[in-house]
């Protein structure tokens, strides 16, 4: 396989990466805060950083990813930005939050893509500032030394106290066992997909197994070991520990290291979605565009000459004799076109079948 | 995907000539697995105020496809059959630049989904050595899938062609279109 470095892509993902790297060693107040027993995941995580960033940028720079990128910036911020701020944090959590889009293609697919996102995203919000030394919890010192007091424990944020709870309490349990709760909704979010790939045909036919399977099960083997660590002191007496942490370390580690190049880019890619919308929305207020053969609007103007520009970028080249284009016409008009190309064929051969 | 009964010297093989309208296929195609039973072939009038003449039109699966590199979340992918896949469920943002840019007008923007949707040529059937619904239950036989040596057995007059000329660009395709005999390509305008 062919592999040359895109510089731009490089330059960038690691001035991010540097970045995050200051950003963790004084938010971490100097590595105090750091928890060294995360040193193999917070590798991973500048790995995933870096690699995210690097395949974004590259995936930016194909013609039809960047004009989509540009053209949704230059509509945003070209007036109207408040409603277009608007349209981003509503279309956000409807289709990033909620996945929204799911749902009218399948009900239980909509329930188990919601869970194992929220999993995943909770889980993400949550081990990752961890891993960095940007969130840390410490015993509130006030109430520590005295016997007879409620212990109160501080969650910090770059070493800032952002809040305190009970030991003990309903609040602390939750918060102790979030991870937990995630392992949860991405396991059964995991399965339900699971039974899914494996019993529809139409999927069977079409997936592969390191494109569609592989991320499922990995998916589970984290969230099992991430849960069998908890079970292992809560329940086992610290039984089976060493193995499900280097286990768990190992699927997670390999996660992350995998995020850049296979099936959880779509984590990374999905906004450009809301993008798309607002280019709709924008280039249809702009005018339409009418197909010459049916006389129908079919899509905003904007689309068709933004098509025009990137496939002739790509390499294509749609003009017509006239100057006109072919992407001038609409889906229905095309077909018919052929249609009536392959009719005048026949035609002028003397014989309309053969 | 990996393990497939794909037969190599199968072909498709259109002849709109020969379209009743009956949207047989149209059913057909609803069967199909991979769609998720919606329809993706095409069947429309041509010129509805002066003729009835009716054409289908199936994903012509290009060399080169356009769909495929206009596409600006890499969601459309051509196997090593020449196959040119639906969009990546996970993948596309629903943004239509395939819809747009097919020469042939195939793709479809399923509006409910949000998403493209195209004929992957039944690939739930044809890796199993099986023909796409449509060409099992086209009744004139507009659509056909089957060998080079079948087709031309069955329509001695016409060749099959898979070159065609929009403006200025050529395009190529797996699947043919049944033309006059002799004919090497098909002029679109």
């Amino acid at each position: 396989m062919h592999f040359s470095l895109n510089k731009k892509a490089a330059l960038i993902s690691f001035v991010a990466t540097v970045v995050c790297v200051v950003i963790s060693f004084y938010g971490s107040r100097k590595l105090q805060n750091f928890d060294p027993a995360l040193i193999a995941y917070l590798f991973g995580t500048l790995f995933a950083l870096f690699g995210g960033i690097y395949r974004y940028c590259v995936w930016l720079q194909r013609p039809p990813t960047w004009l989509y990128f540009k053209r949704t910036w230059q509509l945003v911020f070209n007036g109207r930005f408040f409603v277009h701020a608007w349209t981003l944090i509503t279309d956000a959590i409807k289709n990033l939050l909620f996945q929204q889009f799911i749902y009218p293609r399948g009900k239980k697919r909509w329930i188990a893509h919601f869970m194992l996102a929220s999993g995943c995203m909770a889980a993400f919000a949550i081990t990752i500032p961890l891993t960095l030394g940007w969130i840390n919890f410490t015993l509130d010192p006030s109430t520590a030394l005295d016997p007879g007091m409620t212990k109160l424990y501080n969650a910090n944020f770059f070493g800032f106290k952002v809040m305190s709870f009970q030991l003990g309490s309903a609040l602390a349990f939750f918060i102790f066992h979030a991870l937990t709760w995630c392992s949860w909704l991405v396991i059964a979010g995991a399965v339900i997909f699971l039974v899914r790939r494996l019993t529809n045909a139409g999927l069977i036919a079409s997936q592969t197994f390191e494109g569609d399977l592989l991320p499922l099960i990995l998916l589970i083997i984290i969230s099992v070991t991430g849960l069998g660590l908890n079970f292992s002191y809560a329940f086992m007496k610290g039984i089976a520990y060493d193995f499900m942490s280097v286990t768990h370390a190992i699927s997670v580690i390999l996660f992350l290291v995998w995020i850049p190049f296979g099936k959880f880019f779509h984590i990374i890619q999905r906004p450009a979605q809301i993008g798309a919308h607002i280019y709709r929305r924008e280039g249809e207020k702009k005018g339409m565009a009418v197909c010459p053969h049916t006389g129908k609007e079919f899509t905003s103007q904007l689309h068709v000459d933004d098509l025009k520009r990137v496939t002739r970028e790509l390499g294509f080249d749609f003009t017509l004799e006239d100057g006109s284009s072919h992407l001038d016409y609409s889906p229905e008009g095309k077909r018919s076109l052929l249609a009536k190309a392959h009719l005048k064929a026949r035609q002028e051969n003397g014989k309309l079948f053969g | 995907m990996e393990v497939t009964a794909y037969k190599t010297d199968m072909e498709f093989f259109v002849d709109m000539q020969r379209c009743i309208g009956c949207k047989a296929c149209e059913m057909a195609c609803a069967e199909c697995e991979t769609n998720g039973h919606e329809s993706m072939i095409h069947v429309n009038y041509v010129e509805r105020a002066v003729t009835i003449q009716t054409t289908v039109q199936v994903c012509m699966h290009c060399d080169n496809p356009v769909c495929a590199r206009v596409c600006p979340a890499d969601a459309i992918s051509k196997d090593d059959f020449g196959v040119v896949h639906t969009a990546n469920t996970a993948r596309c943002i629903g943004c239509s630049n395939c819809v747009m840019a097919c020469p042939f007008g195939v793709p479809i923007k399923e509006e409910k989904y949000d998403m493209m949707m195209k004929c992957n040529m039944c690939y739930d059937r044809t890796s199993a050595g099986k023909k796409p619904m449509c060409a099992t239950v086209c009744p004139s036989q507009v659509l056909f899938y089957g060998t080079r040596e079948e087709i031309s057995r069955m329509r001695p007059n016409s060749t099959p062609v898979n070159t065609f000329l929009f403006g200025a660009e050529i395009v190529t395709t797996k699947v043919n279109i049944m033309m006059p005999k002799g004919s090497t390509h098909l002029r679109i305008h």
